[in-house]
């Protein structure tokens, strides 16, 4: 018991097992040849397309931190989910809010002030 | 006797998962700097400045093919992780083996991708919409050199010394690294490639 190889079962790395990574993998690659598939064929439209796409990815985001990073297993409390769902938090700021802010500062700017600005600057 | 021995039980496995979170908070903040770097893509990606724009670019069935090598490499330094658990020093040698030369593979197809865009003249100067390509998708590929290095390293450990707890602990790190840098191409995928092939 002593020898610390055993020990280490107890954290991260020890609850997965070769069906987890399998599973994991397999479901991955299904994701990701469904996500190239439908893009090639391009049967529905864009919109609905651009939302599969993501939706895939998202699933196969959720798959890979199940299987791979066996998130949310081990004892309790789950500090290491806690800072992740943290960390989502701040992306989901960081993305939207520069996504939000340049797409506001596009729509205000009018062609008029572009050109007034690229003539004073002498270009951007 | 008994005291003692229990103590350092308890505290051994303690403190070795304190350590892997302190490595877990670490690739959050990784995440922080991918998330900047996706959202200066996002703003940027229609700014191609009368250049080419990413359909006309990217080869999606490249793009897939890094994918693929990129995530099996995923699943043979899990199976690393799971010969380390057993102590298995040969099967721990022979899929981190594995690992770094499909992750080899992968940065070699990236950079020669990279070649191909700046010989074709479009490089990061080309446009807006590039520099932010280059940008996000060189960091990632500096991560993966950068693991790649770490490998070698701790399999040279592992050749000489054996499976010691310290090197046991890295390699534990190293693998979570690895299948983050794997997660962080699922996006790369989807909102570069599939998306840029999507809306040309």
């Amino acid at each position: 018991m002593s020898n610390p190889l055993n020990n280490s079962k107890t954290h991260y790395s020890g609850h997965g097992t070769f069906k987890t990574y399998l599973s994991g993998y397999i479901l991955s690659v299904w994701l990701t040849v469904t996500a190239y598939l439908l893009v090639v064929h391009h049967n529905i439209s864009s919109g609905f397309l651009i939302a599969w796409v993501v939706g895939l990815a998202l699933t196969q985001f959720i798959v890979q931190l199940v299987f791979f990073f066996q998130l949310g297993k081990g004892p309790k409390p789950h500090w290491n989910l806690f800072v992740f769902l943290f960390m989502i938090m701040v992306v989901l700021i960081l993305v939207f809010g520069s996504l939000w802010i340049m797409s506001n500062l596009n729509y205000r700017m009018t062609p008029q002030q572009i050109q007034t600005y690229m003539n004073n600057q002498g270009g951007f | 006797m008994s005291e003692p021995t229990e103590t350092t039980l308890i505290k051994t496995p303690d403190a070795s998962s304190k350590n892997v979170f302190g490595f877990w908070v670490y690739l959050m903040t990784d995440c922080v700097l991918f998330a900047s770097l996706f959202a200066t893509y996002a703003v940027l990606q229609s700014n191609t400045n009368g250049g080419p724009s990413g359909a006309v670019l990217f080869s999606l069935r490249y793009a897939l093919t890094e994918t693929l090598i990129l995530l099996t490499s995923s699943f043979t330094c899990g199976l690393g992780v799971l010969a380390l658990n057993r102590g298995h020093k040969d099967k721990v040698l022979k899929w981190f083996s594995v690992t770094f030369i499909l992750g080899l593979s992968f940065l070699v197809m990236e950079i020669n991708e990279f070649n191909h865009l700046v010989q074709q003249g479009d490089s990061w100067r080309r446009s807006g919409f590039l520099s932010s390509f280059f940008t996000l998708v060189s960091t990632h590929g500096l991560h993966i050199t950068i693991g790649l290095l770490w490998m070698i390293v701790l399999m040279i450990q592992v050749l000489k010394k054996g499976l010691k707890p310290g090197t046991v602990r890295r390699l534990t790190y190293l693998a979570m690294f690895w299948h983050f840098l794997d997660v962080v191409w699922i996006f790369i995928f989807t909102i570069v490639y599939l998306r840029g092939a999507i809306y040309p």
